[in-house]
């Protein structure tokens, strides 16, 4: 479904990914893995079209969209959930949903129904601001923000961070539910254990290149990534 | 449910500033408006501050630019009106020191003169229109390369362009167009609007009537485009610029669409000041004006229409006359009060505005607006499912 073929990109003037070339299926849940400055945020940047890749193709369903700007990947099915969750503090849970629509201007009652299902706490605090809820809800609330825009791909930007473990594991059963009804998902994760029992597909990246590939299972008995990620 | 409860209080707030403009009519053809010239001096001036200053919350209250130029684009606003509008007979004696205007044409005059229904009030609304597009589209010029800036770094390039504005509207080369540095006068202002009898005394008063009606309806269109999905995307902005880039809110095209709105409607203001002000000179439009508005917007609390409304009116009302007293002498008792003379009153104007600051931080509104206030239960409380519109 997404094709990434040897993207390179720079980002504060050093080249933070080196040429990666890599797949995401259709219905599946791909994950990239590796440590911090690997360049994992930067590679889910450059697909939202947030910063420009410096070469490299990234196609989606055999369509270019490389050099599009972030609302037109929005509208074509791509969404990111941002590190450190980004709500919109001030503004209400309903409003923060209504905003992951902002691009679509059909009716949206059966999409916010739909989150409300997936999330029964969000409809709980509907009028609540977002700053006000837990670090776990805001969670629930970027990811139920993101699926608003109805994608065919989700990316998410270490949805685990600074979460509690048990929060974590609720959040990565939602990932697994949300897949399971037809949208696919891109990951990246430091939390390398959940990540890796919850994908599909797996990437170990290190310092901007992709080292290893295989299945979830297959890299959580790998001995080197055993000793480097689960440690 | 909910969409029955907004049309409610739309249809409420319709009757409401409907019920505040018959006032305004009442007030001005019961009291005798010489007697009480500060108080409709201050509902005018209000009138026109409101306006100006819910344009400048919806830039730096609602999409988080903060922006100083409010000023210069009142200048713009102003400056077209004038322009536009004072009758070719006229323009003769303004114009004097540089031999007439180089515009040969006055909107009034067009449909029929000033002095007839048609003329007058065509001629004043397409003014007031091309005042706003003016200062839109200059808006719009700037904002390409200055909207790029991030908070302190705007406002000090949009303090700039107010100055620049200032001195290029006095240049004097531009004299057949602007005046130079002196005054433009004799176009229609508000009191035009006052009706006359055949010998020329005024029998139905409506010049406060005219103020508050043009301020009202520029804010209705304000308060339209905040609660669209324009509007969300604003709110979307000012609150986390990467993840509305990321929901897929062009933020580019956002920022330059609160930008210029905010100057249109800022250069309606300056073109209502002007009718309020009977004239129009660049050297009346500092960047202390600009001082003024922002503080009106922090009163009432950055990101309320309501708040920004109500703090012009108290804060024009203020200034312009319940403090008066200060500035004359004042015998208690036989004993000279202390202290009372010319410019008192705005020591103790910046002081009260000083106590307004340190303890009501959110402004008076906060970021609530009217309505919220006799809400029971604000927003908290959980609903039932099915409220939510799409």
């Amino acid at each position: 479904m997404l094709k990434i073929d040897d993207l390179r990109v720079n980002y504060g003037g050093i080249e933070a990914v080196k040429g990666i070339t890599f797949e995401v299926p259709e219905r599946e849940i791909v994950t990239l893995i590796g440590a911090n400055g690997a360049g994992k945020s930067t590679t889910l940047r450059a697909i939202a079209g947030l910063v420009k890749p410096a070469s490299g193709r990234i196609h989606l369903q055999a369509e270019d969209i490389t050099s599009l700007s972030p609302d037109r990947i929005v509208s074509k099915g791509i969404t990111l959930v941002p590190e450190g969750r980004h709500v919109f503090p001030d503004l209400t849970v309903l409003e923060n949903l209504k905003i992951g629509a902002y691009l679509r201007t059909d009716s949206l009652e059966d999409d916010i129904r739909w989150v409300y299902d997936l999330f029964p706490r969000l409809k709980e605090r509907s009028w609540q601001a977002a700053g006000t809820l837990s670090g776990g809800e805001q969670q629930m609330l970027a990811v139920g923000r993101a699926l608003m825009s109805r994608p065919k791909l989700m990316m998410m930007d270490e949805p685990s961070l600074g979460l509690a473990p048990l929060v974590v594991k609720g959040i990565f059963d939602i990932i697994k539910e949300i897949n399971r009804q037809g949208v696919t998902i891109l990951l990246i994760e430091q939390n390398a254990n959940m990540a890796l029992h919850t994908a599909d597909t797996a990437y170990v990246l290190e310092t901007g290149r992709l080292t290893m590939r295989g299945t979830g299972r297959e890299l959580l008995s790998d001995e080197a990534v055993k000793k480097a990620y689960l440690g | 449910m909910l969409q029955q409860k907004s049309k409610k209080g739309a249809f409420l707030a319709l009757v409401c500033v409907a019920a505040l403009l018959a006032l305004v009519v009442a007030l001005e053809n019961t009291l005798d408006p010489t007697k009480n010239i500060l108080l409709f001096t201050s509902l005018k001036k209000g009138a026109v501050y409101a306006l100006v200053a819910v344009s400048m919350n919806l830039l730096n209250g609602f999409t988080g630019l903060f922006s100083l130029g409010q000023a210069g684009f009142m200048l713009l606003g102003a400056y077209t009106y004038a322009i536009l509008t004072i009758p070719v007979e006229s323009r003769e004696s303004v114009y004097y020191l540089y031999g007439g205007s180089a515009v040969k044409f006055s909107l009034p005059d067009l449909f029929g003169g000033a002095d007839t229904v048609p003329g007058l009030v065509l001629g004043v609304l397409i003014a007031l229109i091309l005042a706003g597009c003016v200062a839109a589209a200059v808006a719009w010029l700037i904002g390409l390369p200055v909207l790029r800036l991030k908070s302190d770094y705007l406002a000090i390039a949009t303090l700039g362009f107010g100055e620049i504005i200032r001195a290029i509207f006095q240049w004097d080369k531009l004299g057949p167009v602007t005046n130079g540095a002196n005054a433009l006068k004799n176009f229609p202002t508000f009191s035009s609007f006052n009706i006359t009898n055949a010998d020329g005394q005024v029998v139905f008063r409506l010049s406060t009537f005219v103020a508050f009606l043009i301020a009202a309806v520029c804010i209705a269109l304000i308060v339209l485009l905040i609660n669209s999905s324009y509007g969300r995307a604003f709110k979307a902005i000012r609150e986390d610029e990467i993840a509305a880039e990321a929901m897929g809110v062009n933020l580019a095209k956002h920022k330059r669409l609160a930008f210029c709105v905010s100057s249109f409607f800022a250069g309606v203001g300056g073109g209502m000041f002007a009718m309020f002000a009977n004239q129009a000179q660049a050297k009346t439009f500092t960047t202390a004006m600009t001082y003024e508005i922002l503080l009106i917007v922090v009163i009432g609390g950055i990101g309320s229409v309501s708040g920004s409304a109500i703090a012009a009116f108290l804060y024009v009302a203020a200034s312009e006359w319940w403090l008066r007293f200060l500035d004359a002498e004042m015998w208690v008792f036989g004993i000279k009060v202390p202290f009372l003379r010319t410019g008192f009153r705005m020591v103790v104007f910046s002081i009260i505005i000083m106590i307004v600051v340190l303890f009501f931080r959110q402004g008076l509104m906060g970021s609530r607006e009217l309505p919220d206030l006799f809400r029971r239960r604000p927003r908290k409380s959980p609903r039932k499912a099915g409220e939510h519109n799409g």
